[in-house]
């Protein structure tokens, strides 16, 4: 049973994501283009702990973290971007 | 393994599954930016939260201890998810992304922009 609901847990995120690149290539403004992108961060952490609770290993973990650390930062440095036309003031 | 441990893991994977598609399907369907910032919100909190949490049962019943990792990452998402839907809304406002047209109060968004209290207090005050 829990095969088959990982299997199944697994289809949703692919069909997620494939609706975030969807987002992020018709997205009438950059702002949706951005909001796509850190949802496929977030979609993205969440099909890689499930691929590391499928293989029953730890060994993913430090990556999803790493992929949440990067995805805020970047979402941040993108709106600030847009904001002020400067990151580091 | 026990098969209440695993109705327990696959039920808390299928919510947080389930949460992460409404998510999406919400950034696809809704009309306007600033209604399609709410999706995704649902999708970080509750359906990351969901396959978090059936990770942590499933690694401790595997390992025999408790495992904290998951908890790091939850926290983190939870105090990073609505600072980043706000400078994105943020954004939005000072771009002037057209909103819908049954957006009600739209006559103080210019004044929010320029970071000013509402226009009817200002009157009642006078």
């Amino acid at each position: 049973m829990l095969d088959w609901s990982m299997i199944a847990v697994g289809v949703m995120l692919c069909i997620a994501l494939v609706l975030n690149l969807w987002r992020l290539l018709i997205g009438p403004h950059v702002v949706d283009r951005i909001l796509a992108l850190d949802t496929m961060y977030i979609n993205s952490i969440a099909l890689i702990l499930l691929y590391g609770m499928y293989n029953g290993t730890q060994l993913y973990f430090e990556a999803a973290l790493l992929i949440a650390m990067l995805g805020f930062v970047s979402s941040v440095a993108f709106g600030k971007y847009l904001l002020r036309g400067d990151i580091i003031e | 393994m026990n098969f209440w441990v695993e109705l327990l893991i696959s039920v808390l994977l299928l919510l947080g599954g389930v949460f992460v598609l409404v998510g999406s399907i919400g950034l696809i369907r809704l009309k306007d930016l600033y209604v399609r910032l709410h999706a995704p919100t649902k999708a970080t909190t509750l359906g990351l939260g969901g396959i978090l949490l059936g990770s942590m049962v499933y690694m401790s019943h595997q390992h025999g201890y408790l495992s904290i990792h998951e908890l790091l990452i939850t926290l983190f998402l939870v105090i990073t998810a609505p600072v980043t839907a706000h400078i994105l809304a943020k954004v939005a406002l000072h771009h002037e992304v057209a909103m819908m047209k049954r957006t009600r109060n739209q006559h103080h968004v210019d004044t929010a922009r320029s970071q000013l209290p509402p226009q009817e207090q200002s009157r009642d005050k006078d």
